[in-house]
């Protein structure tokens, strides 16, 4: 752990709420709050739409929208390499895969009213008592926590030049291992998808 | 930037997913709510390797690993789907009872595959 990590989880102590909220200040949010917020608002309802749209094909493009904001979420976090590799990764491949995924099912094209199952309404309690307990944690522990976000953007944290030095020379061997799993993946996803007689004949 | 702004949407985001998880019923959707989790605790991953500034970075190398894992995931996930869909002709999570007690509940489709099989 960081002297930084140690020093932040000092300032969560009571005594020093109002101290912390002094500097920073609660009711003048900064421009990247503004942004973040904005684009969470976006990012919220498109998932929201996702998961609750009637129509198969317009869940998976309003799931690029999610993902795509995520993307903006990481850049204005500073994790400029994650935001590109989330954009390269989830909306340029999964989406596409998950796209394929409905054609070759044979997924109605316009509404299909079956798309949510009987276990509806029991589905949304336990989302809603979800959402509720997990905010209301996060917030009771965190009310006092600032990101110093212009430290990490000058020391270039989510640079490629940093990703890279960390990943190649604390991770590699995680790495290599991701690499055999992909690997394992990729064997796996062709044994299932061949066709069965295929091989006998 | 106020912590509590990325934790509170990864939890939402999170939340979002498991309604989508519970209550769809394509195998596809439900899929895609789990790339919607998956996501929402990456965000939780990078918020909290920006405010901990970390030396090993831990959190931007687990995203990475997380963003991979998702990425093989939904192929297997959905190679899985496309063999269920071409042996029962349905991707319908709901209409897959093979596994619950009753028995009661066999699709006419496999009752005719099955008797292809045994014949």
């Amino acid at each position: 752990m960081t002297g930084t990590g140690l020093t932040a989880l000092a300032a969560q102590a009571p005594g020093t709420t109002a101290l912390a909220a002094k500097a920073h200040g609660f009711l003048s949010p900064t421009g990247v709050e503004v942004a973040f917020l904005l684009v969470g608002l976006v990012t919220l309802g498109a998932a929201l739409v996702t998961v609750t749209t009637k129509q198969l094909v317009h869940a998976a493009l309003w799931l690029v929208v999610t993902l795509g904001g995520l993307a903006v979420e990481y850049l204005l976090l500073t994790a400029e390499f994650i935001a590109w590799v989330q954009v390269l990764i989830y909306v340029g491949s999964v989406v596409v895969l998950l796209l394929f995924g409905l054609m070759l099912t044979k997924a109605p094209i316009g509404r299909s009213p079956d798309a949510d199952s009987g276990n509806r309404w029991p589905a949304l309690g336990v989302a809603v008592a979800a959402a509720a307990a997990l905010v209301w944690v996060v917030t009771d522990a965190f009310r006092a926590t600032w990101i110093d976000l212009e430290g990490a953007a000058a020391a270039g944290e989510g640079s490629t030049k940093v990703t890279g030095e960390f990943l190649f020379r604390h991770w590699v061997l995680p790495f290599e291992a991701l690499s055999v799993l992909l690997l394992a993946a990729l064997v796996g996803a062709i044994v299932l998808s061949r066709r069965e007689n295929g091989g006998r004949r | 930037m106020h912590l509590v702004y990325p934790a509170v949407l990864a939890a939402l985001l999170f939340c979002t997913g498991l309604y989508g998880v519970l209550a769809r019923r394509n195998a596809i959707l439900v899929l895609m709510s789990v790339e919607l989790m998956l996501n929402a605790v990456n965000l939780n991953l990078v918020a909290f390797d920006v405010w901990l500034r970390d030396e090993l970075h831990a959190g931007q190398a687990l995203t990475l690993f997380t963003i991979a894992i998702a990425a093989a995931e939904i192929g297997i996930g959905l190679a899985i789907v496309l063999l269920v869909y071409r042996n029962r002709g349905t991707a319908d999570i709901d209409r897959l009872r093979d596994l619950a007690e009753s028995g009661q509940h066999t699709e006419p489709a496999d009752r005719e595959r099955q008797a292809e099989a045994t014949a």
